[in-house]
């Protein structure tokens, strides 16, 4: 064969390949457009709508005047009161983030360990608690944790005295948890799931001991969900508003409330769409920086 | 690892997984337990009834709200279920212009605080309903129709994110392997692709039915007059009390539930089984 | 790897440079409808280019679109309309008087006729989110007692329609505090007093009725501008966070009465309400504080582009008329603006104080204070911590 005709076919073999590519990025293309185009029509589209609000005045009546353009809803946000609100919602997702990771990655194991018709039965059965209405679960808390009620009684019959949880810190932590378990067993579970049981016999045979295994093998390829799991229950954390109102007694701020306050309290709608907007951008970032560092797309 | 070892962590394993559903399970017992109750103040048992589901099925307003919640969080599910699949399956098997901006789109509706969101849809609507009226004489107004348009926009994001789970751990090469032994594309989507990836889209069902089902607060700014859902009226009642007919609403909501589920998975089990079966008797493919 | 990072942020760069783009793309088309709002402006100044309706007295054009506070009218008023009349009433409900308006305000909302609280009605008049009555079409209106035709909000009562007012006070354990309680702010606001129920009061979760009510308390008005009073209300009430089972205004009267809380701070009508159904009623009592407090009113009004506004006329009107008024309020247990309707009243609830406090000179209204506003509420969001 010449060096002539070995150049051609590798030329059409090259031509071929990039058609191929052509075709397979409009594939793609098609089947990401209708979905794409509905999220620029409905979301994006709405949502510099709220950026524009975030440049716009508040009138001495609260409503927005679409003039004057100006940055003072973002200057707000440098004062204390927003930085000390931030803090502590960083603070309470943190908590609820590891809590619920805590709970759940035993949980999911277990899960990912059992029969096919165990498994799929645990996992409906975490989810359907969320079916009923999300007030009337957290109402059923306050009955649950206040005083007199069915936790402090069980205290109370096993010697510990009466407890009143409700209103603290801790019952808005419960609720937290509550809220977003499932968030994070649903992940950590497909990822445990996948993860190949092989691995972790052979790295016993090698001697390496329980938390060694854990530590080397079982979370670096669970990470994923951990990391997917984390997001899913730390992201709606930071803005939960009900939950902190209902069983934490509204006493401390947060950016949840803080946000709902400014567009329903003091009908100061450019504060709350700079305030969303800073939130996301941050949040988005955040995201992507941490998906990068564990290396995994979700 | 030892086995009384084992048996040790297999015993945590278990206790753990005890206390979770105890504490999944705490408030669900305690709403079940209440709905029976004869005394109006929460947490106070006063005797068994019925009359709060007499009450239920009295009231034309809850059944309405019942029914409009219903629907709506079924449209939404199956529009952002299939839209959700598309979308996850084209950033996770293709690259093609503009992904990467569609993949950072498709995460904003996860993090948008909802009452950001409630604004910015009521907004939009009544902006583009005034273009709408300017530009072609429509006359539209809020309802229905916005309450699933706002819904479907941020479910589309939830179950793209959970079926992408999905697809990620997924094996291209049995596609591949399709399209090699001449299989069309709908075929070997419709029997190798669908079939692998339908615990995600279940799973991503799931999640949009769950988040239609409980939202408030976007729902409470794009309804419509009488287009109410049920969490925006029990929101409502709310200042008077959650009552016991609420309770009673929880509970059959769960039963409905529990219905819907289990006819899914008849459903999915009948569905896998036909699948094979057309496998084998076309000479399959797998 | 750092390939692939610059991507990802190049990513973002080009979602922000395609936000934008989306933004002076759509310049064209949006232009007119963002403009819109800004448009109406100089309309809100004129208000009264919004004339009334050309409706006759019980005139009807359709079913009726009623947008109201939760559980706020009797059933039986509802049904009677709908057989007298034979159109429909469809209610939906809100829960606080911010949720509501820009709803009605974004226009297109549907409803026919809107149940906002005093201060609210001069924000909706000024931006002329609400239309003229035609008086014509309301004989009623003369039924109206003095002191709310006109009120202080419309002052030429050609906007609104008095439906309920009420006042905000505390609702008391008598039980745990004894019956010969001070009965002022001081039972929340006095740290000496209020120590001895730590845990167990609850406050509003509203910047206006609870910095107002230690306003009060101090002996401002509680519609101050004045920012030094204004911080040391906000003082008070970040101390008495300490002593505080919760800010709470939804379930302050069941926990009342379920007796996890001693004092509750809410509105006249809820605690007596809650009250009265509880069995062991003389345990319990609402004060109005000695210092005074909130007197309000909620307001029948008619959105700017109601789509039936004749049958919110024939509605309004029949609210108004004097029977019905009276079973209104003896229903809700708040306070009727129905001068007429006193002969149809119950005279023990009339003589009722929770409901007609005798002494009403010390009660303020709550009044739109405009640029001020975001004071009381980031004064509120400080005070809790």
């Amino acid at each position: 064969m010449s060096d002539a005709t070995l150049e051609q076919s590798r030329r059409a073999l090259g031509e071929a390949e990039r058609q191929r590519e052509r075709s397979e990025r409009r594939r793609g293309f098609i089947l990401a457009l209708p979905s794409f185009a509905y999220m620029v029509i409905f979301f994006a589209i709405p949502l510099v709508i709220v950026l524009v609000y975030s440049f716009a005045t508040r009138t001495s009546t609260g409503s927005t005047a679409l003039s004057d353009w100006n940055l003072d809803a973002y200057r707000k946000l440098g004062e204390p009161i927003v930085r000390n609100v931030v803090v502590r919602s960083v603070i309470l997702a943190l908590i609820t983030t590891l809590v619920c990771l805590v709970v759940a990655y035993p949980f999911a194991w277990f899960c990912a360990t059992r029969s096919a018709l165990t498994r799929n039965l645990l996992l409906v059965a975490v989810m359907i608690p969320f079916w009923t209405n999300f007030l009337v679960r957290n109402y059923a808390w306050r009955i649950l944790l206040s005083a007199g009620g069915p936790i402090s009684s069980f205290t109370e019959a096993i010697g510990l005295g009466e407890t009143n949880i409700l209103f603290t810190k801790t019952a808005v932590v419960i609720g937290l948890v509550y809220a977003y378990l499932p968030f994070m067993i649903l992940p950590l579970y497909a990822s445990i799931d996948r993860l190949d049981r092989r691995l972790v016999e052979a790295s016993s045979d090698l001697y390496a001991s329980g938390p060694q295994t854990f530590r080397r093998v079982v979370l670096p390829l669970t990470m994923p969900g951990v990391i997917a799991g984390s997001i899913l229950v730390f992201v709606p954390s930071m803005g939960a508003y009900v939950t902190p109102e209902l069983l934490g007694g509204g006493k401390e701020t947060l950016l949840g409330s803080y946000i709902v306050t400014q567009f329903l309290t003091a009908r100061n709608w450019p504060v709350g769409a700079s305030l969303s907007f800073v939130l996301m951008a941050v949040m988005l970032v955040s995201t992507i920086i941490y998906f990068r560092s564990g290396g995994k797309n979700l | 690892m030892s086995a009384g070892r084992r048996g040790l962590g297999g015993g945590l394993l278990r206790f753990n997984g005890a206390v979770v559903l105890a504490f999944l399970y705490a408030p669900i017992i305690l709403l079940v337990v209440f709905s029976f109750s004869a005394s109006r103040l929460p947490g106070q048992w006063g005797g068994f009834t019925t009359e709060w589901y007499q009450t239920l099925f009295d009231d034309s307003r809850i059944q309405r709200t019942i029914w409009v919640s219903l629907r709506v969080a079924l449209v939404s599910t199956v529009i952002s279920t299939v839209l959700g699949t598309m979308s996850a399956l084209a950033l996770e098997r293709f690259r093609f212009r503009g992904r990467r901006v569609f993949d950072a789109l498709l995460y904003l509706p996860i993090i948008i605080p909802d009452v950001t969101m409630a604004v910015m849809m009521l907004m939009f609507f009544t902006q583009a309903f005034d273009l709408l009226e300017v530009v072609f004489g429509l006359g539209l107004s809020k309802g229905f129709a916005t309450i699933i348009v706002s819904h479907v926009a941020f479910n589309i994001a939830f179950v793209s994110v959970v079926v992408r789970a999905r697809v990620a751990g997924m094996d291209a090469t049995l596609e591949q392997a399709a399209a090699d032994l001449y299989a069309s594309r709908w075929q070997t989507f419709r029997y190798v692709t669908l079939p692998l990836i339908a615990p995600g889209v279940l799973g991503g069902a799931l999640l949009a039915i769950t988040l239609s089902l409980d939202d408030v607060v976007v729902t409470q700014f794009v309804a419509g007059p009488g287009s109410t859902t049920l969490p925006v009226y029990v929101f409502s009642l709310i200042r008077k009390g959650v009552t016991p007919t609420i309770n009673a609403v929880s509970v059959i909501m769960l039963v409905a539930s529990l219905i819907l589920v289990a006819g899914s998975v008849a459903l999915q089990r009948a569905s896998a089984a036909r699948g094979r079966q057309r496998l084998q008797t076309t000479g399959g493919i797998q | 790897m750092t390939s692939r990072r610059t991507t990802r942020i190049a990513s973002i760069l080009i979602a922000g440079s395609f936000a934008i783009a989306a933004c002076g793309g759509d310049d064209a088309a949006d232009a007119p409808a963002a403009e819109e709002p800004a448009a109406e402006e100089p309309a809100a100044e004129e208000p009264a280019s919004t004339g009334p309706a050309d409706c006759a007295a019980e005139q009807l054009d359709g079913d009726l679109y009623l947008y109201n506070w939760s559980e706020y009218i009797d059933p039986e008023l509802k049904t009677m309309f709908e057989d007298k009349y034979g159109v429909a009433v469809i209610e939906d409900n809100y829960d606080s008087n911010e949720a509501m308006q820009p709803i009605v305000a974004a226009g297109n909302s549907g409803y026919d006729v809107i149940v906002p609280s005093d201060y609210m009605v001069s924000i909706l008049i000024s931006e002329g989110t609400i239309q003229k009555l035609n008086k014509a079409a309301i004989p009623n209106f003369a039924n109206l007692d003095a002191q709310f035709n006109p009120p202080s909000y419309d002052p030429n009562a050609e906007y609104v329609a008095a439906y309920q007012w009420g006042t905000t006070g505390l609702g008391v354990n008598l039980s745990v505090v004894g019956d010969d309680v001070d009965a002022g702010w001081g039972l929340v606001f006095d740290p000496a007093i209020a120590s001895k129920y730590s845990g167990q009061i609850t406050l509003l979760n509203d910047p206006r009725e609870t910095l107002g009510a230690a306003l009060k308390y101090l002996g401002y008005s509680l519609n101050t501008t004045d920012l030094a009073q204004l911080e040391e209300a906000k003082a008070l009430v970040a101390d008495a966070v300490a002593n505080l089972a919760a800010f709470d205004s939804d379930q302050y009267d069941e926990l009342l009465t379920l007796g996890q809380t001693v004092i509750a701070h809410g509105y006249s009508g809820n605690i007596v309400v809650s009250i009265d159904g509880y069995e062991g009623d003389d345990e319990y009592t609402y004060i109005v504080p000695n210092q005074g407090g909130t007197i309000w009113t909620d307001n029948m009004a008619i959105p700017f582009d109601a789509p039936h506004p004749c049958t919110a006329h024939t509605f309004i009107n029949f609210i108004l008329d004097a029977e019905n008024g009276a079973q209104l309020s003896e229903w809700n247990y708040y306070g009727s603006p129905n001068a007429a309707s006193v002969e149809f009243m119950d005279p023990e609830f009339l003589a009722d104080e929770t409901v007609y406090p005798a002494d009403r000179s010390k009660l303020e209204f709550i009044t739109d204070t405009g640029d001020f506003e975001t004071n009381f509420s980031d004064s509120f969001s400080e005070a809790k911590g």
